[in-house]
C-alpha cells in the first residue's frame, strides 16, 4: 500500500476497503469504541448536557506550514465543542478520497488527525470512507462531527452578550491563513510562520474556571477572521462592539504580508485562538488566565460590548479616528489596487 | 530602515493640528487615487480631519473605471476550455454587464488570482497546451509590469500569452475632471506610486492652466496628512503649484525605466471610463510589434458594450459631481454585498467608502 | 490602485534575462523584478508594487524626515514602536 495510489476500491466495501480501514484509519485512532469497527460507536453517559458538533475540511493545499487538513479536522470540531463550553469527548471522521490519492499523504494526514485527538484528549470512535472518481473532489475531503459534555451549569452563547462585556483574543492573528497562503503559487512568499492550528480545550477550561458564569459566549475565528466573529456576534445579541487597532496582537510577518497583498488581518482566518465575551469586572482575571498558558501568551482585550447600534462593529484605529468592521464579503481576495 | 514614522500616530496628530489651523474656509480637496480612498477610510482619517474639509473620492480606481466591455471580454475568455484567465484579485467581484468573474469561475471557467504580471507569464510556460490571457488593468504604476511581462514573452518567444489591456492614465482623466463646468474640488492630490512612474511633471501644466495647487502624496498616515496640509496651504495662500509630498519615493521625472518599457509595449488611445464615458487619449493599447501577445488581435475585438440603463449614477460619484448618497439605491438595493456599480464593489471605491462611513453613528467619543 | 509596499533587497539574481531580487518585506520575502531600478545593490530598500520594485526608497528623504520630527516633538522623537496598527517598526 505505501507508495501506492487510493483507488475506487478502497470505498467500495470489500477487501480492499477492509484493509485499509484496518491498517491505516484502526492503526492510528485505536481505542476501545473504535476498534470493534462496528456500524456505530456505543459510549457510556457522560453525565450532563451534551455539545455536539460538526465541521468539513476542503482545504486546498492539504499541506501548509505548520499543519494539514488531519490537524485542522480534529482541532476545527474540538474547538467548536469546546466554544460551547463543554469538554470534547468524542469524535466521527468521514473521508471523501479522490481516486488517485498518494497513499502516503492520506498515512500522513491520518497520523496528524492521530496526534491532534491524543493531545487533544479526545478519540475518534467511529468513521466512514468513501473513494471518488477521480476529479470529483480535491484530492481529500474531511467530515468531522462531535460530541462533548457540559461539566457546569454555565450557558455560553452570542445572545447572552451584554453592553459592559470586554472581548479577549487569546493571540496573534492571521497565522493560519497567510501560512495557507504562501503555498498558494502566483501569489506565493517564503515565510517562516506556521498555521496556530491547535485545540482550544485548555484554554477555554481556562477561562470557565477564572470566570465561571461572567463567561458569557466564546467563538473562534475561522473563516472571516475575528472581523467575520465580531460582525456574528453583534448581530445575534443585537450590540455594538467597538475594537481597538492598537490592542490587536499581529506578528510582523503577517503585517508584512498584508501589505504585500493589500490584505486585511482582520479578515484573516485562524485555527487555535478564540475570542471570549467576558462580564467588565472578571475581564481581567480572565486575560492573565489566558496568559498563563502557553497558547495564551499573547492574550489581549480587544475590545468592548456596547448598547449603541445593534449589528455594527467599529473599530478605533491606531490614530485615533473610527472605521466600521464590515462583514467579510466573502473570499478573501489579495489586491493590487 | 525605519519607516515607522510615517505611521507615527504623534506626527499625526500635530498634521492634523496643523492642518487645522491652516483653513480658514470650507474647502473641497479630491484623492485622485483609490488606494488613498482606501487608506484614508482605513486608518479612520477621513473623521479625524476638519469638518469644513470636504474630500471627494476621485477617480482613481481601476475596480471602478474599467470598461464594462472588457469585463465582458474577461467573462466570455474565461469561458473558453482553452483559456486560463489571470487576473488580480480586485476584478472577482467587479460585476460587468451581466456577470463577475466570480461567476465565470463557478461556471466552470479557469480564473487563477495573481499578484503580479510575471506570475501570468509563468502560468502560460508551465501550461504550455493552454491559453494564458493576462487581465492587466491598473494605471501607470502597473502597466511597467504588464510592458515587461510582454516583453519577456516576446523574447522568450512564449506563444500562448496575451494581454487584455484594460490600463488608464491618471493625467487625462485629471484634466476632464477640471474641464468640466460642474468641478468643484479646488486642489488635488495626485497618486504617489503612479507619480513614481510618471513624476510629476506631466502635472505642472495641469496647475498653471487651471489654476489648482497639485500635491503627490502618499499612503501611510502622514503621508496622506502632509499632502492635505501642503493642498490646504496653498490654497489659503491662493498659489497653484505642484508640489512633492512623497519625497521619499517620487521624483519630479518619474522612473524613466519603467516608462520606456511602458512606451516600447504600449501606445495611447481612447478609452471609455465605466460611468463616465469616453476620455481621448487616456489609455493603453498594444503596438503593433505586440499584435501576438494581443487579446483582442488573438480573440477578437469585445462584444459591444451593452449601457446598463439602469438607476447606478457611478459615472457622477466618479467625477466628484454627485455624493454616493444622492444615488436612489445607495444602502438599498445596491451594497457591498450586491453592488449594481463598480464604486460599490471595492473598499476603495467612493460608494463602498460611503456606505461604512455613513453607518458611523455620530458622538463616538 | 497602487498597493504598494517597501521591502528590502536581499539578494540579486538573474532570471531569464531580467534582474531578479529577493525581497524581505519583514519577516516574508517574495521574488520582485528589479528591471525598473537598474542598478539597485543589496541592502537597499525598494517599493515593491504587483511584484515589481517601482522606485529605490531614497534613505536621505527617511533620514531628513525623521531629523525633522526628531527637532519638531522634542527629544521624544517619533515614536519607534508601539501604537503601529503592525506593532513593530519597518524592515
Amino acid at each position: 500500500m505505501k507508495g501506492g495510489k487510493i483507488q475506487l476500491g478502497h470505498g467500495s466495501g470489500g477487501r480492499m476497503m477492509n484493509e485499509l480501514i484496518h491498517n491505516l484509519f484502526k492503526r492510528h485512532f485505536a481505542n476501545p469504541e473504535l476498534d470493534p469497527l462496528d456500524d456505530g460507536a456505543i459510549l457510556p453517559d457522560p453525565g450532563g448536557r451534551l455539545a455536539f458538533a460538526t465541521d468539513s475540511f476542503v482545504v486546498d493545499p492539504l499541506f501548509f506550514p505548520g499543519g494539514n487538513i488531519g490537524d485542522l479536522a480534529v482541532n476545527g470540531t474540538v474547538n467548536d465543542l469546546c466554544m460551547c463550553g463543554s469538554r470534547p469527548l468524542w469524535l466521527s471522521a468521514g473521508f471523501i478520497i479522490e481516486e488517485g490519492m498518494e497513499y502516503d499523504d492520506l498515512e500522513i494526514i491520518v497520523g496528524s488527525m492521530a496526534g491532534a485527538a491524543a493531545a487533544a484528549g479526545i478519540r475518534i470512535v467511529t468513521g466512514d470512507t468513501k473513494v471518488v472518481e477521480h476529479g470529483q473532489a480535491d484530492r481529500l475531503f474531511i467530515n468531522t462531527s462531535g460530541i462533548g459534555v457540559i461539566d457546569h451549569d454555565f450557558t455560553l452563547g452570542s445572545r447572552h452578550l451584554e453592553p459592559g462585556d470586554r472581548l479577549i483574543l487569546s493571540g496573534t492573528i492571521g497565522d493560519h491563513g497567510i501560512a495557507v497562503l504562501s503555498r498558494r503559487s502566483h501569489l506565493g512568499f517564503s515565510t517562516p510562520l506556521l498555521s496556530d492550528t491547535a485545540g482550544l480545550q485548555e484554554l477555554a477550561a481556562l477561562l470557565l474556571q477564572s470566570c465561571g458564569g461572567a463567561l458569557h459566549a466564546m467563538r473562534d475565528p475561522t473563516r472571516g477572521g475575528v472581523a467575520a466573529l465580531c460582525n456574528e456576534f453583534a448581530r445575534s445579541a443585537g450590540v455594538e462592539i467597538r475594537l481597538e487597532e492598537t490592542a490587536l496582537p499581529v506578528r510582523p510577518e503577517v503585517a508584512a504580508a498584508c501589505e504585500l497583498l493589500g490584505l486585511d488581518s482582520l479578515y484573516i482566518a485562524n485555527e487555535g485562538k478564540l475570542v471570549a465575551a467576558v462580564a467588565a469586572g472578571a475581564a481581567e482575571k480572565a486575560l492573565k488566565a489566558l496568559q498563563s498558558h502557553p497558547l495564551g501568551r499573547k492574550a489581549s482585550i480587544i475590545g468592548e460590548v456596547k448598547k449603541g447600534e445593534a449589528g455594527l462593529v467599529a473599530m478605533r484605529t491606531a490614530l485615533g479616528g473610527w472605521r466600521v468592521v464590515d462583514m467579510p464579503a466573502g473570499e478573501l481576495l489579495p489586491r493590487i489596487c | 530602515m525605519n519607516l515607522s514614522p510615517f505611521r507615527d500616530p504623534a506626527i499625526a496628530a500635530r498634521l492634523l493640528e496643523e492642518i487645522r489651523a491652516a483653513q480658514s474656509r470650507p474647502l473641497v480637496i479630491m484623492e485622485t487615487c483609490g488606494g488613498q480612498t482606501h487608506a484614508l477610510l482605513r486608518l479612520g482619517l477621513d473623521q479625524l480631519l476638519p469638518r469644513g474639509l470636504e474630500l471627494v473620492h476621485g477617480p482613481g480606481c481601476p475596480v471602478c473605471v474599467t470598461p464594462v466591455a472588457l469585463i465582458d471580454q474577461a467573462i466570455a475568455l474565461a469561458g473558453r476550455p482553452e483559456v486560463i484567465l489571470a487576473t488580480f484579485g480586485d476584478m472577482m467581484r467587479v460585476p460587468g454587464s451581466a456577470s463577475t468573474l466570480f461567476d465565470a469561475r463557478s461556471a466552470g471557467g479557469d480564473v487563477r488570482m495573481v499578484y503580479s504580471a510575471l506570475d501570468a507569464l509563468e502560468l502560460a510556460q508551465s501550461n504550455p497546451e493552454r491559453e494564458v490571457v493576462f487581465f492587466a488593468i491598473g494605471f501607470e504604476t502597473t502597466a511597467p509590469g504588464s510592458a515587461q511581462a510582454a516583453m519577456q514573452a516576446r523574447s522568450a518567444n512564449t506563444g500562448n500569452f496575451s494581454l487584455l489591456s484594460a490600463h488608464v492614465l491618471v493625467p487625462p482623466a485629471v484634466r476632464f475632471l477640471l474641464n468640466s463646468p460642474e468641478n468643484r474640488v479646488q486642489g488635488y492630490l495626485a497618486a504617489g506610486h503612479a507619480c513614481a512612474v510618471l513624476g510629476w511633471e506631466p502635472y505642472e501644466n495641469l496647475a498653471a492652466e487651471f489654476h489648482v495647487p497639485i500635491v503627490v502624496t502618499g499612503f501611510e498616515a502622514v503621508d496622506l496628512l502632509r499632502g492635505i496640509l501642503r493642498v490646504v496651504q496653498l490654497l489659503e495662500a491662493n498659489e497653484a503649484r505642484v508640489e512633492n509630498a512623497y519625497e521619499r519615493v517620487v521624483r519630479w521625472e518619474g522612473n524613466p525605466r519603467a516608462r520606456a518599457g511602458m512606451e516600447q509595449v504600449f501606445r495611447i488611445c481612447d478609452r471609455e471610463w465605466r460611468g463616465i464615458g469616453l476620455i481621448p487619449a487616456s489609455g493603453l493599447t498594444l503596438q503593433p510589434e505586440y499584435a501576438a501577445w494581443d487579446a483582442q488581435e488573438k480573440f477578437g475585438p469585445p462584444a459591444a458594450a451593452q449601457t446598463a440603463a439602469g438607476v447606478c449614477i457611478s459615472g457622477l460619484v466618479l467625477q466628484g459631481l454627485k455624493k454616493p448618497t444622492a444615488c436612489p439605491a445607495f444602502g438599498r438595493e445596491c451594497t457591498p454585498a450586491h453592488p449594481l456599480g463598480a464604486p460599490m464593489v471595492s473598499g476603495e471605491g467612493a460608494c463602498a467608502a460611503y456606505y461604512t462611513y455613513q453607518r458611523m453613528p455620530e458622538g463616538r467619543e | 490602485m497602487c498597493v504598494a509596499a517597501p521591502g528590502k533587497v536581499i539578494r540579486l539574481y538573474q532570471r531569464e534575462g531580467m534582474e531578479m531580487g529577493e525581497v524581505d518585506f519583514g519577516g516574508i520575502t517574495r521574488e520582485v523584478c528589479l528591471a525598473h531600478v537598474p542598478g539597485v545593490r543589496a541592502g537597499e530598500y525598494v517599493m515593491v508594487h504587483a511584484g515589481f520594485a517601482l522606485e529605490i526608497i531614497d534613505p536621505a528623504e527617511v533620514e531628513r524626515f525623521h531629523q525633522l520630527w526628531r527637532e519638531v516633538l522634542g527629544s521624544a522623537g517619533p515614536a519607534s514602536s508601539g501604537s503601529l496598527p503592525s506593532g513593530e517598526e519597518g524592515p
